[in-house]
Parts: C-alpha cells; sequence; structure tokens
C-alpha cells in the first residue's frame, strides 16, 4: 500500500508537470497580442515607440519560451499563480474565492446524481423489460444525448422565469451586502444549477448500475436467496447493496471529469460565479494567468477523484486483489469453471473492466433467467 | 427462513422456467439484421438530408424580415422567427448541418489519431505503450471542456479552433479500444500462423489485422459523432466557437438566452430538441452498424 502510494505520488506530479507544460504551450501559442490585451488597444496605439517597446521586454514578448516557462513554473513552485487580468488580483485569490461556489455546486450535484442513479440503475436492474426499466433506459439515452447547458436553460425558462420559484442567477440576492446574506438564500441560489447538474449526471452511473444489477440478480446465491424465500427487496438490501455500492461509487467518482466540464456550461448559464465561469470569462477575454491555474486545479480534481476510485477499488474489494495476484497466470488457457448459470454474458467481455474470467465461453442452460432473450438463438 | 409463502413461490416459478408458449402467435416479423438495416439506412439519410437542406436554406437563414419578428411558431413558421425575424427552422437546419459537417471532420480526424496511437502502442513494444497511455492519462486528467477551451485560445478562436480542439481531444477512448483489439488479434491464432508462415510484418498488418480491427474503428468513428457535435455546440455556445454570424446551433442557442425573460422559448426549446434528435440519430446509426458488422452482437 505505501509503495502503491508512493507510485501514485510520482504519477500526480508527472502529470500536473505534463499539464503545466501544454497548458503553458497552448496558451503561448495563441495569437492574442500580450501588449493589446493587458494595456488595451486603444492606449497601446497613443503610446511611444520607447514606451512600446519598454512593455514588450516587461511582458516577455521577445523571451524565448523555455526561459518564460521556467520562469512561470518557478514562480508556480512557490504558490505564486501570477496576476489575473480580468480581475485584478492574484490568481490563486481568484481561484480560492471562487472554488468554494463550484466545489458547492459540483459536490452537491455529485452526491446527487451519485444516489439517483444509483436507485435508478437498482431500481431498472430489478425490474428487467418492464416499464420501469424502459422509462428509466429512455430517461438516461435522452440525458447522455442532450447537451448540459440546453438542459440548464430549460430548467433556467421554467423554474426561474415561468414559475418563479428559483432566482434567475448568481450565487446571492442582487443589491444585498455580503453580511445580509444568508446560508439559505446561497443554497437557493445554488438549487437550480445543483438539480440541473444532478439531472444530467445520472445517466452513466444509473446504465452502470443497471448492467451490474442484472449480474447480481443472476448469480447463484440470489437463486438460493430466493429458493430461501426472501423477497426481492430483502434480497436487493442483503445481497445487492454491497455489490452494487462500490462499482457505482467508483464510477461516480471517474465522472469528476464530466461533472466539471458540466459545471463549468451550467454555472456560464447560471452566471453562478464559480471556477468554470471564470475560466470562460479569462478565455474570452485573454486572461493567460487565469485560465492556466484554472486548467491546472481542474486536472487536480480529476486526478484526485481516479485516484480514490483507484484505491477504493483496490482497497476494499477482496476480488480485486484476488485478481491482481492471478493476473500473471491469465495466459495459461483454463478450463472454464462450470457453471450452469450464466453469469457471463456476451456484454461482459466486452465492457470496459477487465475480466479474468474473460475465457469462459458464455453457456447458457435452458433454465436460467436470460436464456429466454438471449440465448433465444443459440 | 424454510417459508415459502404464494407469491415468493411464483415469483421462484417465474424465474425459473422461461416463458413457454405451446404456439407463437402469428405475427409479421422483419428478419433481425434486416431492421436494423432499415434503422441504419433511415438514420443516415434523414442526416444526409438534414445536411443537404442546411446547405440550401443558408441563404434564407440569413435573411431578416422585421416585419416578421419574434413569431411564435405557427404554420408559415413552424420553429417561430427571432428578434430579427429570421426564419428559425431555416436557421435552425443551417446550424445542425454545420455542426454536423464540423462533428464529422472532427470526429474522422480524432479516429484516425486513434487508430495511428492505438496500433503504436499495441505493436511499438514496451516504451511505445507507455507513451500512448501516459498521452491518454494526460488527455483525460483534464476535463474536455477546460481542454477545449485552451485549444480554441490557443488556436484564435473561430473554426479551426473549434475543429481541432474537438479533434485532438476526442481520440483517447477510441485508442484504447482499438490498443485492445491489436493486441487481442496479436495473440490470434491465425496470426501466430502467419508469423510462421514467413509473411512479413507489413502483410500481417494490411491482411490480417485491418480486417480484424476495421469493424471496431467504424463503430467507434459512427459514435464519435455525439460527443463531437456536443462538445462543438457546447464551446460555441460559450463562445470560443463559430462567430455570430456563422449560424451554428450553439449560438442559436446562446443568443436564445438574452430573450428568455421575454418569453421566446421557442428560440431555446425547438432548436435544442432539434440537436437531441440529430445525436440520437447518430447514436442509433452507430448501434445499428455494430449490430451489422460486429460478429459478437449480430443476432441481438
Amino acid at each position: 500500500m505505501p509503495r502503491y502510494l508512493a507510485e501514485q505520488i510520482v504519477r500526480f506530479l508527472l502529470l500536473m508537470l505534463a499539464v503545466c507544460l501544454v497548458t503553458f504551450t497552448l496558451v503561448s501559442l495563441s495569437p492574442t497580442d500580450p501588449l493589446s490585451t493587458n494595456v488595451g488597444s486603444a492606449a497601446l496605439a497613443s503610446m511611444s515607440e520607447e514606451k512600446r517597446a519598454a512593455l514588450a521586454s516587461y511582458w516577455g514578448v521577445d523571451t524565448p519560451f523555455w526561459e518564460r516557462f521556467s520562469h512561470w513554473f518557478a514562480a508556480l513552485l512557490h504558490g505564486d499563480l501570477g496576476t489575473s487580468l480580468r480581475y485584478n488580483a492574484p490568481v490563486s485569490e481568484v481561484i480560492a474565492s471562487r472554488a468554494l461556489n463550484s466545489l458547492a455546486l459540483m459536490g452537491l450535484a455529485w452526491l446527487v446524481s451519485g444516489m439517483l442513479g444509483f436507485l435508478l440503475g437498482i431500481l431498472a436492474g430489478t425490474h428487467r423489460n418492464t416499464w420501469i426499466d424502459r422509462a428509466v433506459r429512455t430517461y438516461c439515452f435522452i440525458m447522455a444525448a442532450s447537451p448540459t447547458f440546453w438542459v440548464a436553460i430549460l430548467f433556467l425558462m421554467v423554474f426561474a422565469v415561468m414559475l418563479g420559484w428559483f432566482p434567475i442567477g448568481f450565487s446571492q440576492p442582487v443589491g444585498a451586502a455580503v453580511a445580509d446574506v444568508t446560508f439559505l438564500d446561497a443554497l437557493h441560489h445554488l438549487a437550480l444549477p445543483a438539480i440541473t447538474l444532478s439531472v444530467v449526471g445520472v445517466a452513466n452511473v444509473a446504465l452502470h448500475t443497471r448492467e451490474k444489477t442484472i449480474d447480481v440478480m443472476s448469480t447463484p446465491y440470489v437463486r438460493f436467496a430466493r429458493a430461501r424465500g426472501m423477497s426481492e427487496l430483502q434480497i436487493v438490501r442483503r445481497h445487492g447493496l454491497r455489490n452494487l455500492a462500490l462499482p457505482a461509487i467508483t464510477i461516480q467518482f471517474g465522472q469528476i471529469a464530466e461533472i466539471f466540464g458540466g459545471s463549468v456550461l451550467v454555472e456560464q448559464v447560471f452566471s453562478y460565479p464559480g471556477l468554470g465561469q471564470a475560466a470562460v470569462t479569462a478565455g474570452i477575454g485573454g486572461d493567460v494567468a487565469l485560465l492556466a491555474g484554472i486548467a491546472l486545479v481542474s486536472a487536480a480534481l480529476v486526478f484526485g477523484g481516479n485516484l480514490i476510485a483507484n484505491i477504493l477499488y483496490g482497497l476494499i474489494d477482496p476480488r480485486m486483489r484476488e485478481r491482481s495476484a492471478e493476473r500473471p497466470l491469465r495466459e495459461t488457457p483454463r478450463k472454464p469453471p462450470v457453471q450452469p448459470d450464466c453469469s457471463s454474458r456476451v456484454e461482459d467481455v466486452q465492457s470496459a473492466e477487465p475480466r479474468s474470467g474473460k475465457l469462459v465461453q458464455p453457456e447458457r442452460s435452458l433454465g436460467s433467467e436470460n436464456a429466454d432473450e438471449e440465448g433465444a438463438l443459440s | 427462513m424454510m417459508r415459502l409463502d404464494a407469491t415468493s413461490q411464483e415469483a421462484t416459478m417465474q424465474h425459473l422456467l422461461p416463458e413457454q408458449t405451446l404456439h407463437a402467435p402469428v405475427r409479421i416479423r422483419i428478419p433481425n439484421r434486416r431492421a436494423t438495416l432499415i434503422v441504419a439506412m433511415t438514420c443516415l439519410l434523414a442526416l444526409v438530408g438534414i445536411i443537404i437542406a442546411g446547405v440550401i436554406l443558408a441563404p434564407e437563414a440569413a435573411r431578416t424580415d422585421f416585419s416578421q419578428k419574434s413569431l411564435p411558431p405557427s404554420l408559415a413558421y413552424p420553429f417561430g422567427t427571432d428578434w430579427m425575424g429570421r426564419n428559425m427552422l431555416a436557421r435552425t437546419l443551417a446550424g445542425l448541418s454545420t455542426s454536423i459537417l464540423i462533428g464529422l471532420g472532427a470526429a474522422i480526424a480524432s479516429a484516425l489519431i486513434a487508430l495511428i496511437l492505438g496500433a503504436v502502442a499495441a505493436l511499438g513494444g514496451k516504451r511505445a505503450d507507455f507513451i500512448v497511455s501516459w498521452l491518454i492519462d494526460l488527455m483525460m486528467g483534464v476535463p474536455h471542456i477546460v481542454l477545449l477551451i485552451l485549444i480554441s485560445f490557443a488556436l484564435g478562436k473561430g473554426f479551426w479552433g473549434v475543429t481541432i480542439g474537438v479533434a485532438l481531444t476526442h481520440w483517447p477512448s477510441l485508442t484504447r479500444v482499438i490498443r485492445a483489439e491489436i493486441l487481442q488479434c496479436k495473440e490470434a491464432g491465425f496470426v501466430q500462423v502467419a508469423t510462421k508462415l514467413g509473411r512479413s510484418r507489413w502483410q500481417i498488418a494490411r491482411d490480417h489485422m485491418l480486417p480484424f480491427v476495421l469493424p471496431q474503428f467504424l463503430i467507434g468513428l459512427v459514435l464519435l459523432f455525439p460527443h463531437a457535435i456536443l462538445h462543438e455546440a457546447a464551446i460555441t455556445f460559450l463562445g470560443f466557437g463559430l462567430s455570430p454570424e456563422q449560424a451554428a446551433i450553439g449560438i442559436i442557442l446562446s443568443e436564445s438566452m438574452s430573450y428568455l425573460t421575454a418569453g421566446m422559448w421557442w428560440l431555446a426549446v425547438i432548436p435544442g430538441i432539434a440537436l437531441i434528435a440529430v445525436v440520437i440519430l447518430f447514436d442509433r446509426l452507430g448501434s445499428s452498424v455494430r449490430r451489422l458488422i460486429d460478429p459478437a452482437s449480430a443476432q441481438e
């Protein structure tokens, strides 16, 4: 475990270094003229030639790329991300003041979409091929196909403009002093963006949990539980949840990049002052330092999420440990374990998660649950 | 816990026995593969129709008529008109066709990058594999939207900014698939035999591996479109993509934001639904093509 953590830390540092390099390269490739964005083109035009040259050397127009990068990077290591042009404050301050808003929004959306998706997935998986299943799948399908910002516009239109349940934007009442803003006010402003983000983010977890639920519900131990007379609810509670929660949690940790991307769009629609909106402002306004800073923060967030997911997978699920231990043996063809039911199905072979049971041919016996639809032609 | 009440017994019975009917109800049934083919062709035709209609209607989409401004949907203007009296049906179609064409270009470029990197990772030895998987990690490590903002910022926004941005950000998942496919193919018996028979590496790649990987590549390519189009729309919506004169779907939706409080709902709702429809059409097309050419799911 310490070894694993050390490896991950090294990977993180390498990745962050690469993200720094890529971000800086991209940002410095930009055709926006540092002089005219920083000074303003009107002011630039009225300046004398010497003053312009002095400014050009101040902004490092002629300095070679590596020198500029090393300057920026050295400052970064000291915690200095530069000064934001648009907000006229140190980048770290701008990010810190907005991170709280963003993290509240993303955290809430992350939790709600995870739990909602999990419940919907179980519901669909246990009621396979009924109208519930179909409704959940249609919902997920439509949500996966609709652009986040459009859903946000729709919600804004219906719930804020037409019904007036929620404020139209921002994170606190317009015109109120900061001291007067109560927690409830903030929550009221946070609600609609968070709901939007949760509703859109459900699809992935729900569909994944549905697949897993179907897998679990066709295992021998669930059949035995049924034979003992347990009700479906009891089975899900006693045998299902433990098996289903872990994949859902790991999927949800891997979702952080999506949630961050969604929050950029949602914040823009709701004029919610968070990191995403700052990134858009920085990108449009040519605020190089802030853009680079936000890119770094987002990369760190995503990496953190993935790391937690990996650690959870390795730590909690004993089968994963077993699996990684037996991996070297995978080359030798093993005899497929005799399984009267079909716990390994064709789709599983194609699923992203590597399975040691890949060599097992999909076997179907007539009595099994899946035979009626998938095995109809075999 | 040995108590067997009636309902759970019934559930158990239902669970154990497949539905047995002694005679199948008579109904006309189109064979699976033919039905899938019909779905695929319909989707393809609809998409091509949208592209052509959009290109033809482009002048109409830009025409302003201030005597007809801000009309809700009616028979003459099914999608309504905007505050400059532009016909929203024509604008939406023109916007969709721009978005589809950009998505098409970006997705093809992205899929080619994926093919090349996937092949390099699978065939180029350990070091190449490490570098490619690290590149994938890097690309996946930054949220797409942030990366798109960075790239289009670097390229000075506009058409090329979006297209190249989308092309450069969508290859990782397909690269993984192709890498896995080629690795699996390398282990396959027929490749081993071909090697033993003295075929050159190039011959094996061309004659044995390409046909093996091609289906996955095509499916991946088609399934990239929805993502490409959605991201194109998103980045244009944020103001990094196409310029406001061009009728892109992201532009239409971001302009509609200013008129929400004026109650002009049709400006946002209908183009959005049209965009979703296009995304779903592409998705259907992709999964139909998968069913047709992927042997593992051919009979579903």
